[in-house]
């Protein structure tokens, strides 16, 4: 009887909150495209249509050994070039089927025309891009070539800083996609080689606890052309079609909607970045601030280069000098308020681009962030780096070239040169 | 199997292509479509891909489809079925998701030739080689005719397109038609099968028999154009009618079984094998379109059509030995 008291008593604590049961973590080794493939295995998705070259990564070598251990109930397709992998995962999430893919540089460029349809379709697919450089010439190492020239296709694109990051943001994806104010396409994008191909320390939830979180897969619903209210997934019971003929009448309206999806993603992101925060102890928002409280000089970037940065600020800092950085961790929407909040009474902003965008005045995301102070009656000095390109290495040294940069800049208050390319040979 | 389906079978069974679609008068895609639909046992999802049918029966918010159906884009109907039947496959093991419901789901995709001898090849081979169990129907009216009649790798021999135009020095298209139904069989999968809406009770079967096999198949059905081919459009089953009786298309069933190809000629064509007299020659089917009109005119080009009329007794011969009647 008082053992049966005790274990109500533990229910009511449990129930009400009041003693909160810590959730345990296992820490794995994993690199960044084993994180990503674990994080999949959890959600156990309904098919995964892969292609494992052009360039594929570990993920789905890893995620084939799960489902050849029957681990997972996906049907593994094993497509035949990477435009198929993505439009069988067109077939297979229009059908009510969570749908998995991964591929990096030209497997991403390969899949262009249908990147779009995914979107436009509403379809809340998601991709792991371990980024590359394009080819030509052709070259395997990291940047951000791949990703951003995928920038306007309508997908969601967020960019890892480390392994952890990788699994925490496969898994929060599909929240974020299936989110019934966004329903849109998610890329989780993170460097390659550097993440993709380095071992480090991941803590991973358990299994039950990565289901719990994501859910089923619960579907908006349309008017049909029947003028009946239903469900928006291929089902006999209730046809719909998806995909037809839109001309100067609608095409316009479907992009405001897919535009609105868009501004709706923010606040999503950041509320299921929270709530996974309560259960891993670990938050994530669109952009991701170090030390940039009282900082003068700030640099902005993407992906794992914001890691070695963090180091390179520390050791300034124990100079004495006023360094931060923010990391944009969603590049696609792009956080334009929040990096103005953070950045605006800096006084030189130092932009890392790790693509080129050929004949533009500067990289893709100095462009955005240039664009988003345009109208701060107060605002930074703001200069352009490149770096990077073809896995040119980005070490600290590097990244301190930039910062002395930076603080020339301050000191004379003049740009002489908005874009800079780093680790070059001119 | 089931029991061969009658007439009365699928004359009961609703249209689940609906009026009001835009498909020109006389185009033979619509007829294929209610036909083929016919033969199906139950719940039906459809992959479409870019092409006349798509476009004319769907333009939003319109659509003529009483089943779902999707169009993702030109060149992968194939994937995209194959995602579709691979969904419904997750479902069914895991017992769980919208589909899992359902016994059996009959999964068919629709393409033109364009996106299927051409710029679809690619994801077709693809989804044949994993096995995925769908029937693709191909509508072969010989041409990009949804952009203007472009020629394509379905395009027969002399046929004028757009870019192949009857010029002073090139009579029309240069290239013969690729063999894409016995590419199909050379896949070893279980079932394919070239049909004709001027038989249609072969042709719903065949379709019926596509559904039925566990794994992909393939149909082939020659689909008259109306405008791409030049003729009037209350021709368009005399003509494709004349495509059998010349031998021009002949009409078999491939099936894979116990390691093998076996090749079967259907009965309008066996017909012909059987009374080599019956086979019509090939000017007959070649004068009534005017795609093919500058062979007659302003000088007959007995050359051409006699070149044509090989290519078609080859053709045919090539079938008959595939079939064991030669």
């Amino acid at each position: 009887m008082q053992r049966n008291a005790l274990l109500k008593l533990l229910k009511w604590l449990k129930i009400s909150g009041v003693c909160k049961m810590e959730i345990k973590q296992i820490l794995m080794g994993l690199n960044g495209d084993e994180a990503v493939a674990y994080a999949i295995k959890q959600v156990d998705p309904d098919v995964v249509a892969a292609y494992p070259i052009t360039p594929q990564t570990i993920i789905v070598e890893r995620f084939s050994e799960y489902v050849a251990d029957g681990e997972v109930h996906t049907e593994f397709i094993s497509v035949e070039s990477e435009h198929s992998a993505l439009s069988a995962c067109v077939g297979a999430a229009a059908a009510g089927a969570r749908a998995f893919t991964a591929t990096a540089a030209n497997g991403l460029a390969l899949m262009w025309e249908i990147l779009y349809i995914a979107a436009s379709c509403r379809l809340p697919i998601v991709m792991a891009i371990v980024n590359r450089a394009l080819s030509g010439p052709i070259n395997i190492h990291p940047d951000h070539s791949d990703a951003m020239g995928a920038r306007d296709s309508g997908w969601i694109q967020i960019f890892c800083e480390n392994s952890q990051e990788a699994y925490d943001s496969t898994i929060q994806a599909w929240r974020i996609a299936e989110h019934p104010d966004v329903q849109l396409p998610v890329m989780v994008c993170l460097d390659g080689f550097v993440l993709g191909h380095t071992l480090e320390n991941v803590m991973t939830l358990p299994d039950e606890v990565v289901k719990k979180f994501i859910g089923e897969r619960k579907f908006v619903t349309v008017r049909n052309h029947f003028g009946k209210e239903v469900p928006f997934i291929l089902d006999p019971e209730n046809p719909i079609t998806i995909g037809p003929l839109d001309l100067y009448d609608f095409y316009f309206e479907h992009k405001m909607q897919q535009i609105h999806a868009m501004e709706n993603a923010p606040r999503v992101i950041e509320e299921v970045g929270k709530e996974y925060g309560k259960i891993s102890g670990r938050t994530y928002g669109l952009v991701h601030p170090y030390k940039l409280e009282d900082a003068e000089i700030a640099i902005i970037g993407l992906g794992s280069t914001m890691g070695t940065a963090k180091i390179v600020v520390d050791r300034l800092r124990e100079k004495g000098i006023k360094v931060g950085l923010l990391r944009i961790r969603s590049f696609r929407p792009f956080p334009a308020q929040q990096i103005i909040e953070h950045l605006k009474d800096k006084k030189v902003i130092g932009v890392l681009d790790r693509a080129a965008s050929f004949g533009a005045y500067g990289g893709p995301l100095f462009n955005e962030v240039r664009n988003a102070f345009y109208d701060q009656d107060v605002k930074p000095l703001i200069s352009n780096y490149i770096y990077g390109l073809g896995g040119r290495d980005m070490p600290p040294q590097r990244l301190m070239i930039i910062f002395e940069d930076l603080q020339k800049i301050m000191e004379t208050k003049r740009i002489e040169k908005t874009v800079k390319y780093i680790g070059v040979r001119e | 199997m089931a029991e061969k389906l009658t007439l009365k079978d699928i004359a009961k069974k609703p249209d689940l292509l609906m009026p009001g679609h835009r498909l020109c008068a006389g185009c033979a895609a619509g007829t294929i479509v209610r036909l083929a639909l016919k033969a199906t046992r139950g719940p039906v999802i459809l992959a479409n891909a870019t092409g006349c049918l798509e476009v004319a029966t769907t333009i939003f918010p319109y659509s003529s489809w009483k089943v779902p159906w999707i169009h993702n884009a030109f060149e992968n109907v194939a994937a995209t079925a194959s995602g579709i039947e691979a969904a419904f496959r997750a479902m069914k093991k895991a017992n769980k998701g919208p589909l899992a419901k359902y016994e059996h789901i009959d999964v068919i995709a629709f393409a033109g030739d364009g996106g299927t001898y051409d710029i679809g090849f690619q994801a077709l081979s693809g989804a044949f080689e994993r096995g995925h169990d769908f029937l693709y129907i191909l509508y072969d009216n010989e041409a990009y005719m949804n952009t203007g009649i472009q020629r394509s790798g379905g395009t027969p021999r002399c046929a004028w397109t757009t870019t192949s135009p009857a010029g002073k020095v090139i009579p029309g298209k240069r290239e013969w038609k690729k063999p894409i139904a016995r590419i199909a069989a050379e896949h070893e999968i279980p079932y394919v099968a070239t049909a004709s809406i001027a038989y249609p009770m072969d042709f719903v079967r065949k379709v019926r028999k596509g559904l039925e096999v566990e794994g992909p198949a393939f149909i082939h059905v020659l689909s008259p154009c109306t405008r791409g081919w030049r003729y009037p459009p209350e021709k368009t089953i005399k003509i494709a009618k004349l495509a059998v009786e010349t031998c021009f298309f002949p009409l078999w069933e491939a099936e894979f079984k116990e390691g093998d190809i076996v090749y079967t000629l259907s009965s309008p064509s066996e017909r012909i094998a059987r009374k080599p007299e019956l086979k019509k020659p090939i000017e007959e089917y070649l004068k009534l379109q005017g795609r093919f009109s500058h062979l007659f005119r302003p000088k007959k080009r007995d050359d051409l059509i006699s070149e044509i009329q090989r290519w078609v007794d080859y053709e045919w011969k090539m079938i008959l030995k595939r079939c064991g009647k030669l």
